[in-house]
């Protein structure tokens, strides 16, 4: 009776053990091997590349106002893209897990059509839109709203692809959330808005944090849509990856990789402080 | 302060399912009522209409002269109790209990105070600063209690409130939201699946079956004086024994039994005979059966009793009435107030069966 469980419970016993544990040796190896080749080994890259002609090329580089201005206009792409996925991904999301209605299935199924879809085919679509007799042309040049080849298509094809990072990071966590709490908070006599502000948020918190970094990093990043819809007017629709690709086309090698530094940064930077935060959040309350 | 509730014609359709059927009854002022009932007899959604969380297709809810039906969930100032306690998980017990005085925007220190009291209620004062999962579930549900009383609801609504606890903390619980109750006299209505929970809790029972109800009274008159078959089944163990009706008499096989007068003849019975009212005599009465099995439950013994036709019943009696009868014994069997309905087929009428259903409750005479 107890023979078979011996050699399943201590596997350093006889040879079937030991394979056993090289073979789990083997596959920890191959996981380090894979993250280190294909995640840490570019990123040193570039760090090298970066100071390869002497740190004063960093201050030079960030000093030059094409930079300055790129940054600018990554920065405020992001951050509008940010508000938007945040709010209609929260909405999104809800109205996902919470309603029952005809169509639900379908939205889900849209939801991740960006991830889908190439950014290049997205950025010809806005082209399609908004181009040359495109269809939604005459109506904002009438109103003097320039679209394509300007800040607003680029906001808006960034948007367009960052849409699934909020939802799909909130929708599992408002599933297993349920509903009782929110009904409990409406009997204690919570509005909607209060049982919204402190029930489901805090619980969501986190998971929209997560959504939130993806979509920055995302956002970023993001270079196919948006040098189709921009135009790459150099100090006028010039993105911060924009810029690293004209600058290695110009050969200015260096200045690239400075700047593709500090956007390897910055997205890093924001994963870690949400995963600090997350952890320092936990700690603090199982020391209550 | 204390409301009674009466909630009339109450219907709820999910789609084409019929949850909630026509449902009327008054729950007294200070009153605990108790809906019980097996799970998906719509009790529940009975329960989530009066608080609100859910709006009935038809019928109308009143608390007191105030009519609610049209209300939203806040306006009604209901006190809810949730079966799986629904605690706010990011927020400590203090908080928990805060909750309902904190959206009311009340004074920080009256609500303090208030906080105090009702942990003191429920002795959980030394808990103020833990967090729900750091709890037992006996202890979770009794800061739900706090917090569903602390901002001094109308109405109580518990919804199978000790449904997720184990039997020993269940007992616990149970005499303490008596006590409890006792004290504070608020109207309360309980879900509760467990006849035991509703016979000792409640003042009034409304058994409910397939969404509408079947039998409303005091638990005594529920108990002994069951208006349908289903209502003897479900409520207190029986057994089932099937026959006709002939000359007002009910014939079950070998044996007859009066309590039929009210039945058509030769309609076909079930007659509903609780284990206590099984009686095993010396004197030649009744019907004959052998004692197949005996358990020992304390003071109590459990016998199996195969009758001559066939059919066997499950018999709770005390051991000095047992006459040193054992196993294997001829005995002679009455059958005390058997319950007799009629049924709508009598495919099953000619064959007398038994069967004994629903043994909680009488399993554990000690209780």
């Amino acid at each position: 009776m107890s023979a078979p469980s011996s050699t399943s419970t201590v596997p350093s016993a006889g040879a079937p053990g030991g394979r056993r544990r090289l073979a789990r040796g083997a596959l920890a190896a191959a996981a380090i091997a894979y993250v280190a080749l294909l995640l840490l080994l570019p990123l040193i890259g570039i760090v090298v590349r970066a100071f390869e002609p002497g740190l004063s090329i960093v201050g030079d580089t960030l000093s030059r106002p094409e930079v300055t201005h790129a940054f600018l206009l990554t920065a405020i792409i992001t951050l509008i893209t940010i508000v938007v996925t945040t709010f209609f991904g929260l909405v999104v999301a809800w109205v996902l897990v919470r309603q029952r209605f005809i169509g639900r299935s379908f939205l889900n199924a849209v939801v991740d059509l960006p991830f889908a879809l190439s950014p290049v085919t997205v950025g010809l679509a806005a082209v399609l839109l908004f181009g040359t007799g495109g269809w939604l042309t005459d109506f904002f040049m009438a109103r003097g709203i320039q679209v394509l080849f300007a800040l607003p298509s680029m906001i808006l094809v960034t948007t367009f692809i960052c849409i699934p990072f909020t939802i799909r990071e909130v929708v599992p966590v408002l599933e297993e959330f349920g509903l009782d709490e929110e009904d409990a908070a409406r009997t204690l006599g919570a509005s909607i808005w209060q049982t919204f502000r402190m029930v489901t948020l805090p619980n969501i918190r986190w998971a929209l944090l997560y959504g939130i970094a993806l979509t920055t990093a995302r956002a970023i990043g993001e270079i196919g849509a948006v040098l189709i819809v921009s135009g790459t007017i150099a100090g006028l629709t010039e993105t911060a990856t924009i810029y690293i690709f004209t600058a290695l086309e110009e050969r200015l090698v260096a200045q690239a990789h400075v700047v593709a530094l500090v956007l390897a940064l910055t997205s890093i930077l924001v994963l870690v402080a949400i995963e600090w935060l997350h952890r320092r959040n936990e700690k603090a309350r199982s020391n209550a | 302060m204390s409301m009674p509730i009466k909630v009339e014609g109450l219907t709820k359709h999910f789609g084409s399912f019929e949850a909630v059927q026509d449902v009327t009854f008054t729950a007294a002022a200070g009153s605990i009522t108790a809906l019980l009932g097996p799970s998906g007899s719509g009790k529940s959604t009975v329960l989530r209409m009066i608080a609100g969380l859910e709006q009935p297709t038809a019928g109308r809810i009143w608390m007191g002269d105030d009519e609610l039906t049209a209300k939203s969930v806040q306006e009604r100032a209901v006190g809810f109790v949730f079966q799986h306690y629904a605690l706010f998980r990011h927020m400590n017990v203090a908080d928990n209990v805060a909750f309902g005085l904190r959206v009311r925007k009340e004074e920080k220190a009256s609500r303090d105070a208030r906080v105090k009291e009702l942990l003191e209620l429920v002795q959980m004062t030394h808990f103020a600063h833990r967090y729900p999962d750091q709890l037992s579930g006996g202890q979770r549900q009794r800061i739900a209690l706090a917090r569903a009383l602390a901002p001094r609801p109308r109405v109580l609504l518990l919804d199978e409130p000790f449904g997720a606890l184990d039997a020993k903390v269940r007992q616990d619980l149970r005499r303490w939201l008596d006590e409890l109750h006792r004290e504070l006299g608020v109207t309360s209505l309980l879900v509760t699946h467990d006849q035991e929970e509703a016979l000792e809790l409640a003042n009034q029972v409304v058994v409910m079956h397939e969404g509408r109800v079947e039998q409303a009274g005091a638990p005594a008159d529920v108990y002994n004086d069951p208006a349908t078959a289903f209502v003897a089944g479900f409520v207190g163990a029986a057994n089932v024994l099937h026959g006709h009706v002939v000359h007002g008499h009910v014939h079950l096989g070998t044996f007859q039994v009066p309590g039929a007068d009210h039945l058509e003849e030769g309609a076909a019975v079930a007659a509903y005979v609780r284990p206590h009212d099984v009686r095993v005599t010396e004197e030649e009465t009744g019907v004959r059966g052998r004692i197949e099995r005996m358990a020992t439950l304390g003071w109590l013994a459990r016998l199996s009793i195969k009758l001559s036709g066939g059919e066997t019943l499950v018999a709770h009696v005390p051991h000095d009435e047992l006459g040193g009868a054992k196993e294997g014994d001829e005995v002679w069997v009455d059958l005390r107030s058997p319950k007799a309905f009629g049924i709508e087929s009598d495919s099953a009428g000619s064959a007398a069966s038994a069967d004994p259903v629903n043994g909680q409750g009488v399993t554990s005479p000690v209780a």
